[in-house]
C-alpha cells in the first residue's frame, strides 16, 4: 500500500438492527484499493452482516455505504460492482463449469465469443483449464470453490467479497488455498474483502484486518499490529493466546512505567510510558512465546530479567502441565501466587522437550518491551 | 444374489436378501401386487364370452374395443381431461408451493393446512360437493361443444390434484440452497432470470413427479368424475364401470390392458427423459 492509495469502500456510521438485535453497531471503516482486507471476529459478531450489506443482501438501518464514492446503500445486489464467493460456494448444480463461470456475463448480455474467451481466461486464472465441460458434482470441494472464484472474478468486480471461503476445506487444502488466494489477488489486482472467524487465516492472508465483536469494530490494523499492539482485552485474547494480568499503575514516567498486579509477586516493568492511566485499573498482556523459562534450584538467588531492573518481570513457579505440539511445547506454570501462566517454547533441538518436565520448579520472566498495556 | 458363482459363505449381518424369509416375503409381495393385473391382461386374450375359464387365444376383443365408439370417446375424454388438468395443476401447484416456501403472510398455517384438505377429505364427499357446486352455484352448461363440455370435470380434477403437486414441489423446494439464488442475483440476474435459470431447474424433478401424479390421479379417478360427468362427458373409468354393470366381458379387460400399457409407457418415458436431469440436480449440494 502506498500513500496514494485510493479509498474504494467506505462504511459511514453503519448500523443494522434485526428487530431488537443490533447486528452491526455504528461501524465506520474505509478500505483502500488493492487491499486484502479481512473482517475477523467470533460467530455472531456482525462481520457477515457487514459483508452482506456491502453485497446488497441487507440494507443498513442507519448510515451509508459508499463504493468509489457513490452511495450504494439502496442499490440492489445485481447492480453493484462487487461480486461474492459464498460460503457454500453456491455453484449452480445443473450447469456445466463453463456455464457457471459465464453466467454473470450471460445475464449482462456479453456476446458469446467474448464470453467464451473470458470464461477460458478466468478458468486458467484459477487453474481449472479444461474443466469447462464438467458438471459440479464431478468435482471436489476445492475445485468447486475455484469455480465460484472464477465465476465472481470473470465479472471483473471492483471488490471481491469472500464469505468464510476456506471453512469447508480440510486443513492441508486450507493452508494451500491461503497462499493461492493471496497470489491470485496479487495477479488480478482486485480488492479482496474476506470474512473469517479463523484468526490464523486472517493473519496469514490479509494486509489489514478489522476485528469485530458484538457488532462493534474493535480494532483495525495490520496483522502484526493486531498481534503485538492489541487495543483491548478482547483483541488480545481473540488473536492468538495471551496471559492477562489485572493491575494498577504505580510508576508512570515518560520512558518507563511499573504495574503492580496481585497475581504476581514482583511488579511488571514496562520500557515505555502509559498516558493518563495513573491509579486506574488496567491489564497487562504478555504472549506465551515472549515468556522465558529457566530451571530454578533450591536456595538459588532470583535471576535478573532482561531489560528490567532487578526484581521486576520475574516470578517463581512450578510446571503443572506440558502440551507437546511437535514444533513447540506449551508449558502451564503455576506461580507462587496461585496464578497460572502459559509459556511457549520452540523445540529448537531434538532434545529440547526433555529439558523441562512436569512439576519442575522454574523461573518465568519476560523482557521489558514484551508486555502490552490494555485500558479496556 | 449371483447366479453363476455359488456363494457358499454364510450371509453377512446386512445381507438380508440372501436369507430365505426375506426372499419368500419378496416373492409373496410381488405376486400379491402383480397377479391381479397379469390375470386381467391374460384374460383380455381369452376366447370366451364369460370371463372365467380359459378357452383359447384371441384378439377379437381388442378389435371390438377399438370399434366401440363410446369406449373410444370415453378414452379420448379421459386423456384430454388428464392432459389439461395436469398442465393446470402443475402450474397452480408450483405457484402455490413457491408462495408457501418464499413468503410469510397472515394465515399461512391455515392456508397450508387447507391445502391438504382435498387429500384427506373422502372422495365421495368431494364428489357430492362438486355435484352441488356445478348444479347450484356455478351451473355448467351441458350443451357446450367438445372439449368445453369437459370443463366441470377438468376443474374438479384440478381442485384435488393441484394440492398433491403443491406438496411434492414444496418438499423439493425445501432442499433449495438460498445461496444459489443470492449468487445469481450477485452475478447480475433479475428476479425473472433467477426463477428461469436457477429455481425452475431445481424444481424440475418435483414438477415431473407432480405432473405424473396429477396425470394418473386424473386418468383413473372414478368417484369425483362420476358425480360431475354427464351423458355426453363419460370418462374411461366411468364407461368401464357401466360396462361391468352388465357383464365383465373380455372387452373390458382389453380396454383396461390398453390403459395400463399407456400409463406404464408414459411413466417410463417421463422417467427416462428426466433421468439425467434428476441426477444432475440431486448431485451437487
Amino acid at each position: 500500500m502506498t500513500g496514494a492509495a485510493k479509498t474504494i469502500i467506505r462504511f459511514e456510521n453503519v448500523t443494522k438492527r434485526f428487530g431488537k438485535m443490533v447486528a452491526v453497531d455504528d461501524v465506520s471503516l474505509s478500505i483502500e484499493e488493492g487491499e486484502f482486507f479481512a473482517l475477523l471476529g467470533p460467530s455472531g459478531c456482525g462481520k457477515t452482516t457487514l459483508l452482506r450489506m456491502l453485497a446488497g443482501f441487507e440494507t443498513p438501518t442507519e448510515g451509508r455505504i459508499l463504493i468509489d464514492g457513490e452511495d450504494v446503500s439502496r442499490i440492489p445486489p445485481n447492480r453493484r460492482p462487487v461480486n461474492m464467493v459464498f460460503q457454500s460456494y453456491a455453484v449452480f448444480p445443473h450447469m456445466s463449469v463453463a456455464d457457471n463461470v459465464g453466467y454473470g456475463l450471460l445475464v449482462d448480455g456479453v456476446a458469446k465469443a467474448e464470453r467464451d474467451r473470458r470464461v477460458e481466461e478466468a478458468l486458467s486464472l484459477v487453474k481449472l483449464e479444461g474443466f469447462g465441460g464438467r458438471k459440479p458434482d464431478q468435482m471436489s470441494g476445492g475445485q468447486r470453490q475455484r469455480v465460484a472464484l472464477a465465476r465472481a472474478l470473470v465479472k471483473r468486480p471492483r471488490v471481491l467479497l469472500l464469505d468464510e471461503p476456506l471453512s469447508a476445506l480440510d486443513a492441508k487444502l486450507r493452508e494451500a488455498m491461503r497462499s493461492e488466494l493471496t497470489q491470485l489477488q496479487d495477479k488480478v489486482g482486485i480488492t479482496f474483502l474476506i470474512v473469517t472467524h479463523d484468526q490464523d487465516e486472517a493473519l496469514a492472508m490479509a494486509s489489514r484486518c478489522a476485528v469485530m465483536n458484538r457488532g462493534l469494530l474493535q480494532q483495525v490494523a495490520t496483522p502484526s499490529d493486531l498481534y503485538e499492539y492489541p487495543n483491548s482485552r478482547f483483541v488480545a485474547d481473540f488473536i492468538g493466546q495471551v496471559n492477562l494480568f489485572e493491575g494498577k499503575l504505580t510508576v508512570d514516567e515518560h520512558d518507563h512505567a511499573v504495574v503492580a498486579s496481585p497475581d504476581l509477586a514482583a511488579p511488571i516493568f514496562l520500557d515505555h510510558g502509559v498516558t493518563g492511566a495513573h491509579g486506574t485499573d488496567l491489564w497487562v498482556a504478555i504472549r506465551p512465546e515472549k515468556i522465558a523459562l529457566q530451571k530454578r534450584g533450591d536456595g538459588q538467588a532470583t535471576p535478573a530479567s532482561e531489560g528490567a531492573p532487578a526484581g521486576h518481570n520475574i516470578a517463581a513457579g512450578v510446571i503443572r502441565h506440558i502440551s507437546y505440539l511437535g514444533s513447540e511445547s506449551v508449558y502451564e506454570v503455576e506461580l507462587e501466587t496461585g496464578r497460572k501462566v502459559r509459556a511457549l517454547r520452540s523445540n529448537l533441538t531434538r532434545r529440547d522437550q526433555e529439558d523441562l518436565t512436569w512439576d519442575e520448579p522454574v523461573w518465568v520472566s519476560w523482557h521489558a518491551w514484551s508486555p502490552a498495556v490494555l485500558l479496556s | 444374489m449371483s447366479g453363476t458363482i455359488r456363494d457358499k459363505t454364510p450371509p453377512g449381518p446386512l445381507e438380508y436378501l440372501r436369507r430365505w424369509p426375506i426372499r419368500t416375503w419378496l416373492v409373496l409381495v410381488t405376486v400379491y401386487l402383480y397377479a391381479p393385473m397379469l390375470t386381467l391382461m391374460v384374460f383380455s386374450f381369452n376366447d370366451s364370452k364369460r370371463n372365467i375359464v380359459w378357452r383359447g387365444f384371441t384378439l377379437k376383443y381388442y378389435v371390438a374395443a377399438f370399434q366401440d365408439s363410446d369406449l373410444i370417446t370415453a378414452f379420448g375424454n379421459s386423456l384430454t381431461i388428464a392432459a389439461v388438468s395436469t398442465v393446470a395443476s402443475v402450474i397452480l401447484g408450483a405457484l402455490t408451493a413457491m408462495l408457501l416456501w418464499r413468503f410469510r403472510f397472515p394465515g399461512k398455517a391455515a392456508f397450508e393446512g387447507a391445502l391438504s384438505l382435498p387429500i384427506v377429505v373422502p372422495e365421495i364427499c368431494m364428489g357430492v360437493a362438486m355435484l352441488v357446486f356445478f348444479t347450484q352455484i356455478v351451473p355448467w352448461p351441458t350443451s357446450l361443444p367438445w372439449p368445453l363440455n369437459l370443463g366441470s370435470i377438468i376443474i374438479s380434477h384440478i381442485s384435488f390434484s393441484f394440492s398433491f403437486v403443491a406438496i411434492v414441489i414444496r418438499a423439493r423446494l425445501a432442499s433449495f440452497n438460498r445461496e444459489l439464488e443470492e449468487a445469481a442475483k450477485d452475478l447480475g440476474a433479475s428476479e425473472w432470470r433467477i426463477f428461469r435459470d436457477i429455481l425452475v431447474p431445481h424444481m424440475t424433478p418435483g414438477l415431473v413427479a407432480g405432473g405424473l401424479l396429477a396425470f394418473t390421479l386424473s386418468l383413473d379417478d372414478f368417484v369425483i368424475t362420476f358425480f360431475t360427468s354427464g351423458p355426453d362427458t363419460t370418462t374411461f373409468p366411468v364407461k368401464v364401470y357401466s360396462m361391468v354393470r352388465f357383464s365383465v366381458t373380455p372387452e373390458v379387460n382389453a380396454a383396461s390392458t390398453i390403459l395400463i400399457v399407456i400409463t406404464v409407457a408414459l411413466t417410463f418415458l417421463a422417467l427416462r427423459l428426466q433421468g439425467s436431469e434428476v441426477r444432475d440436480t440431486v448431485g451437487g449440494h
